[in-house]
């Protein structure tokens, strides 16, 4: 059921001529959930809509579904499954003839859509919610209405536009996790468009990271998050703490102190606030002057001013206050630190 | 998809029946226009002939009286309206919009009723005063007959823009110590200004082009651009001027009415 | 509660006053279409008579009032519906064109566009004598109220969206029409309907150079009745004008208020 799909060298030019994208090349397996991730402007939705048939690629992009060119195929004859931002429920009709909408179209006899109707609200957990009206629900339902009525149609892949990003924090990490079960469950090829990095990881078996038409990185979200292939993933992907100084004696030396290089040979470096160790003063480290503490429960962020061009960030989960102006001492193990992309040596 | 680049098609029979029925017509009008004895300058008759240049300024200097008695009284009759509840309050509004409907004819009847030879008003004068007082058949009476027609759209319009001023900046006028007078000169009538200004306009287009209401009461003291026109071509057979004129007092009323949309945006009609 | 101002007696006063000129004659000319005689007053009796005798010298012009409205409201629907689709559909350049040329019917005095028709169509003998001839013309009238008020609906949900979802599932342009982008529209094309009777009902300054003897509808019989015939028949043939279009402008206000509630 599941199938395999194929950008190739698709670009987008806008009639206005705003140029969305890039030409690019992707490949997504049968069964996989990749996520397109983000900021606003970076093509990633356009990149959706030249899956789903939405958008047509500039000439010479190609689109396939196992390996069959469908290029020239309007979305009504794809197949696809679309979750779209605003959720785009019919509000002439019910719940249950939203869902079923795909089936009449298909021209599915009426017992069986009902049947599917009612297989497909109780996977989404709405159950009983068929004769409801679509502005009874509240932002949630109406998600997994949307959700339910992609699904009802058996679809070959699963397009999603930022479907959480009109929710509330606590309803969208809840539906995340729906979300991950139903596309674990299904096995369905699912390509996820969303700004949210939080999200991004957890949904993704692959990221693709986008900067103005462009795709950055695509890997794993341990890659992507672990190693960055630019500055701008670097940078995106969760926080980045950069020092630059002079190296010395294999250490990076700068004014606040110094930093064991390792391997590495790096006058600019990057390292994870979690990878940040506070330690008792003396020995190899590094001195820095508190900002703020933002106590954040499972642990405390600290911005703390170490010399460098611009504030450090420290996650810890010691038990303690921090007042403004404090002088704390920072390590970070040698196996943490990244040398920045794309600088000289 | 492409529903974008096809939609526009679905606006071909609209267009279609349009171009037919009215463009084609209208140049045909303009054709004849010009096709009179005095050719293409009929068109600048409206103001070189003495008696249409003066009917001409007699429409322009009623509709624009009618102009701004209606939005003088709509404006006092509009606000107190919408700020004052009182029982029986919808159904006043409802009855002070029925005249919406009414074509020009009827509004003509009613101006009958009310200052014609067996009017209320000439009734009520003659007992008070012992002189009957019947305008009906005059400028005085169109007047009052556009009055009729113009009032009801232009309130309506006053209310809604009313209705959508934001109590905040009258509070904050108040809390700095102005009174009701200054309150209603510097925020309500300036923020109310577009739908003065957009409604006045289309009070203005309609008077010009008004013709029932003129019809009904027509004398020879009255006279007003669309009784000229038809007379020209009822009468007088003068298909040339007829037309000439119709473009004229069209183009006129179309340029009031342009401007009044672009004041306001959407939603400007004219119909009397 | 403070103690009015006298600023607020004068507005009453206005406001009363502009009420009593709108509001008086229509009362008055009520009265007089059911009164025995109209100078005596109520006293000398309630009648229908009058309201018989306008049924027996213009019955044609009401059927032909009602006949023509519901004709215009046919043409209008299938006209205005789809161009109003179009407009909402279309990149913005086209809409502004297309909304100008269509108002243009209405912001020019009907008796400029009557004369044009009959300039233009005159010598076409059998159209010019028919109740078509009137039908064109009132047409041409309404046909951009319906635009319009179907078009604010259309605007004011997310058409678009709407039909891409309906599109990924499968569905044909035809059958996104008729089960996403029609049922939506519903106030909006119930609204314009209204407006297009209701106008039509009470066109006159068309209808009054384009009919012919034969032709006449409501509004003209009404200038008929007004220049020739007592005071009584005009008043009760406006009277059954008011009792057919006051009963279409309430619903046109029930209607408008729902569609302009559909958007928020």
């Amino acid at each position: 059921m599941a199938i395999s799909i194929r950008l190739e060298n698709c670009a987008k030019t806008f009639p206005d001529g705003t140029r969305a994208l890039e030409p690019l090349t992707l490949d997504i397996a049968a069964g996989e959930t990749v996520v397109l991730l983000g900021p606003s402007g970076c093509g990633k939705t356009t990149t959706l809509r030249i899956v789903a048939g939405l958008e047509a690629p500039d000439a010479g992009g190609r689109v396939l579904f196992d390996g069959e060119d469908v290029t020239a195929r309007p979305i009504e004859e794809r197949g696809v499954g679309m979750v779209f931002q605003s959720y785009a429920l019919f509000p002439n009709m019910s719940v249950a003839q939203n869902v079923a909408y795909g089936l009449r179209v298909r021209s599915v006899p009426a017992a069986e859509r009902e049947q599917r109707v009612a297989e497909m609200l109780a996977l989404v957990d709405l159950a009983g919610f068929g004769p409801r009206r679509v502005d009874q629900l509240s932002g949630g339902q109406r998600q997994r209405v949307a959700l339910a009525r992609a699904l009802a149609i058996r679809p070959c892949a699963l397009l999603l536009d930022e479907p959480l990003t009109a929710l509330d924090a606590k309803l969208r990490e809840q539906l995340r996790v729906q979300i991950d079960r139903l596309l674990r469950g299904l096995g369905i090829t699912a390509v996820y468009v969303t700004h949210d990095q939080a999200e991004a990881m957890a949904l993704g078996d692959r990221i693709v990271v986008m900067e103005k038409g462009r795709i950055a990185q695509a890997g794993t979200p341990q890659e992507v998050y672990h190693r960055p292939a630019t500055a701008f993933v670097a940078d995106f992907i969760g926080t980045m703490n950069r020092v630059a100084g002079e190296v010395v004696d294999g250490h990076l030396v700068w004014s606040a102190g110094r930093l064991p290089l390792g391997p590495l040979a790096a006058r600019e470096v990057m390292f994870r606030p979690e990878d940040v160790r506070l330690v008792p003063a003396g020995g190899h480290h590094v001195e820095a002057t508190v900002i703020s503490a933002f106590f954040l429960g499972d642990h405390t962020r600290l911005v703390v001013d170490a010399g460098a061009s611009a504030p450090l960030v420290v996650e810890t989960s010691e038990r303690r206050t921090w007042p403004r102006g404090e002088t704390v001492h920072l390590a970070v193990a040698p196996g943490a630190l990244l040398a920045v992309p794309g600088q000289s040596p | 998809m492409t529903t974008g680049r096809r939609a526009i098609l679905l606006a071909v029979p609209a267009l279609a029946v349009f171009a037919a029925f009215w463009l084609l017509p209208m140049a045909r009008l303009l054709q004849v226009g010009a096709s009179g004895p005095r050719g293409a300058a009929a068109y600048l008759a409206v103001v070189t002939d003495a008696a249409y240049f003066r009917s001409l300024v007699s429409t322009v200097a009623l509709s624009a009286g009618v102009t701004v008695a209606t939005l003088a009284l709509s404006l006092v009759a509009g606000i107190f309206l919408q700020r004052n509840r009182f029982p029986g309050h919808r159904v006043l509004v409802s009855l002070i919009t029925l005249p919406l409907a009414f074509p020009g004819v009827v509004v003509g009847f009613m101006v009958i009723l009310l200052a014609g030879r067996q009017g209320l008003i000439g009734e009520v004068t003659s007992r008070l005063f012992d002189a009957k007082l019947v305008f009906a058949y005059g400028m005085g009476g169109l007047f009052l007959g556009y009055l009729y027609f113009s009032i009801p759209r232009v309130i309506l319009t006053i209310m809604a823009s009313v209705e959508k001023l934001d109590p905040a900046l009258e509070e904050a006028a108040r809390s700095l110590g102005a009174s009701t007078w200054q309150v209603t000169r510097d925020v309500i009538l300036p923020a109310l200004g577009p739908a003065i200004v957009s409604a006045g306009a289309l009070c203005f287009a309609t008077s010009m082009g008004a013709f029932g209401t003129a019809f009904t009461l027509a004398t020879t003291q009255i006279d007003v651009l669309p009784l000229t026109i038809y007379n020209e071509f009822t009468n007088y057979a003068n298909f040339a001027m007829a037309a000439s004129l119709s473009i004229v007092l069209g183009a006129i009323t179309w340029a009031a009415l342009a401007a009044a949309r672009s004041l306001a945006g959407a939603g400007v009609a004219a119909a009397a | 509660m403070t103690r009015r101002p006298p600023r607020y007696w004068l507005q009453l006063a206005v406001t009363l006053a502009v009420c009593a000129l709108l509001v008086v004659p229509v009362a008055m000319s009520i009265a007089a279409g059911v009164t025995e005689n109209y100078f005596v007053g109520v006293r000398s009796g309630l009648t229908l008579r009058w309201v018989g005798e306008v049924w027996a010298l213009y019955e044609e012009t009401i059927w032909r009032s009602i006949y023509v409205a519901l004709a215009c409201l046919g043409c209008t629907l299938a006209l205005g519906v789809p161009a109003a689709y179009a407009l909402v559909r279309s990149p913005s350049r086209y809409v502004r064109w297309v909304e100008e040329l269509l108002v243009l019917p209405v912001a020019v005095p009907g008796l400029a566009t009557a004369l044009a028709l009959i300039l233009a169509y005159g010598t076409w003998r059998e159209f010019r004598a028919s109740w078509l001839f009137i039908l064109v013309g009132h047409v041409l009238f309404t046909l951009p109220f319906m635009v319009r008020s179907v078009l604010a609906v259309m605007a004011a949900i997310d058409l678009a969206t709407l039909e891409e979802a309906a599109a990924s599932l499968g569905a044909s342009f035809a059958r996104r029409f008729v089960t996403i982008v029609l049922p939506n529209a519903r106030p909006g094309i119930l609204a314009g309907s209204l407006m297009v009777l209701t106008l039509s009902m009470g066109e006159f300054n068309l209808t009054w150079m384009l009919h012919t003897p034969l032709t006449k509808t409501l509004p003209v019989g009404l200038a008929d009745s007004y220049a020739s015939m007592r005071l009584e028949i005009g008043s009760a043939y406006t009277l059954v004008f008011l009792v057919m279009i006051v009963p279409l402008l309430v619903a046109l206000q029930w209607a408008a208020g729902r569609a302009g509630r559909r958007g928020a």
